[in-house]
């Protein structure tokens, strides 16, 4: 365990150390989601209609815009191929890596989208629903997304290879978040929404750490 | 035939299928498997075709449009199932670690892809006369659209490795997480689709089927399953021919030495 928590401290130290990256990130899920009621116009009924999907999708993309941070530099300068060789499993050093990516690039997220739900016209109880769905699914992006991370490793056009082989993927999560947002807007029941987000979360959870550490062992072989 | 295999000679059965996973014994085998699908495709077809033109009945709600189903149902069959073969193909070879596997994984991804998109083409010229529009945000046909990016991440990412043996893990690795994806991706549309009640039209009211065009339907998807052989057999043989060029057993092939 103390691996773990090593991997993050080192991580989360080197985003602290360049935080230009990060920011970027967040910024360009503030500056999305900013353009749409100027795209669409200042109705506030439409607005509030369309304001968790739009939220979600901003979510998803700017998630992917960090996953690329998540190995390549890694890669790159050999640390990668330590990591492998060390006789910590690589399954925690993995999981390590995908925790500190949300704590940088979901998190986050969850802190600002009531910001921007306030521009959106959103009422308190669906500023609550949006971030406790955010709290659940955007760990599922992380760990979806290391996945596609970990495939797409100096490969060429990475970036936009790896947005086409994950975003398909992002499909669940994007319908039951942006869903209990919605339903909870027209007074429906979501605890059915949170359950699935959960058991989402879950099965994540118990299965990407392997995928992931098996995709980044063929990426170095 | 088995002049070109290394292996010691087999006297069970069980042998026999392990010998056929090396490139060099399989690539003649399935020269000879080729012509016997294609005529199977033929017969499948004409039969098929015959059915679905003058034997089946005139659908009473829905007139001659209707026949297009005899294409849009099998394609929708073989476009799911071939993504399964290939997913355990790719996990064959992952698990075995054997060339030929991923192979097959990599040939039938271009046909699945392709029986996809027909799918989801045919549904459209389904949808315009039926419900009066080309497309609906149904949880058959979102999953299907989705199933086509999963086929085109697949091929984009095969494409983009140039060592083919991490081309082939890599792109394994994602087909199984598609397989496993798939449910998920299409009980949550299915969910999502009855929340927001966006569209009236239910596919799985359709008025029970004269027995006619359920044979129709079943002669044309044997066809098309035929054909997907067929061709994912063409496509492994050139494939194998592509990544085998460097052995003596390819040069000396009459195709390849003339």
């Amino acid at each position: 365990m103390n691996a773990f928590f090593a991997i993050i401290h080192r991580d989360l130290l080197l985003v602290m150390r360049r935080k230009s990256e990060v920011l970027t990130a967040l910024f360009f899920f503030v500056v999305v989601t900013s353009l749409f009621p100027l795209g669409i116009g200042a109705d506030g009924a439409l607005l509030r209609k369309i304001a968790p999907g739009v939220l979600w999708v901003a979510a998803l993309l700017s998630t992917l815009l960090g996953l690329q941070r998540m190995f390549a530099a890694d890669y790159l300068d050999g640390a990668l191929e330590q990591l492998i060789l060390t006789p910590q499993s690589l399954v925690l050093l993995v999981s390590g890596k995908i925790a500190a990516h949300w704590l940088v690039s979901g998190l986050p997220l969850v802190l600002l989208a009531p910001i921007i739900g306030i521009q959106f016209d959103l009422d308190a109880s669906s500023l609550y629903v949006l971030m406790a769905s955010l709290l659940l699914g955007t760990p599922v992006l992380s760990l979806l997304g290391s996945i596609g991370a970990a495939l797409t490793l100096g490969v060429r056009g990475g970036s936009v290879l790896m947005s086409l082989l994950i975003l398909p993927l992002y499909v669940p999560v994007l319908i039951f978040g942006a869903g209990a947002v919605y339903a909870n807007s027209v007074g429906l029941d979501i605890t059915g929404h949170f359950s699935l987000l959960g058991a989402l979360l879950i099965l994540a959870l118990a299965f990407v750490p392997w995928v992931s550490a098996a995709a980044l062992k063929i990426a170095i072989e | 035939m088995s002049k070109v295999n290394n292996f010691s000679t087999a006297d069970s059965r069980w042998i026999n299928w392990f010998k056929l996973s090396s490139p060099s014994t399989f690539y003649p085998v399935a020269g000879k498997l080729i012509p016997i699908f294609w005529v199977l495709t033929a017969i499948f077809g004409i039969a098929g075709l015959w059915v679905s033109f003058f034997v089946a009945p005139v659908d009473a709600v829905q007139g001659q449009g209707y026949r297009i189903i005899f294409v849009h149902v099998p394609v929708s069959w073989m476009s799911m199932l071939i993504y399964l073969v290939m997913a355990a193909w790719a996990g064959l070879g992952l698990i075995f670690n054997t060339r030929l596997s991923a192979m097959m994984a990599q040939a039938l991804a271009p046909v699945g892809a392709w029986m996809t998109f027909l799918s989801l083409w045919t549904g459209a010229f389904w949808g315009k006369p039926m419900w009066g529009t080309w497309w609906v945000w149904d949880a058959r046909l979102t999953s299907e659209l989705i199933l086509l990016f999963l086929y085109l991440g697949f091929i984009a990412l095969q494409a983009s490795i140039d060592n083919p043996r991490r081309a082939d893990k890599a792109g394994a690795i994602l087909a199984l997480v598609g397989a496993i994806n798939v449910p998920i991706i299409y009980f949550s549309v299915k969910w999502w689709n009855t929340l927001h009640q966006g569209a009236s039209v239910s596919l799985t009211k359709a008025p029970a089927m004269a027995q006619t065009m359920l044979w129709g339907m079943l002669l044309m998807t044997l066809c098309f399953w035929m054909y997907s052989i067929a061709v994912s057999l063409m496509r492994v043989r050139t494939l194998i021919l592509e990544r085998e060029a460097h052995t003596d057993w390819v040069r000396q092939l009459n195709e390849v030495s003339r």
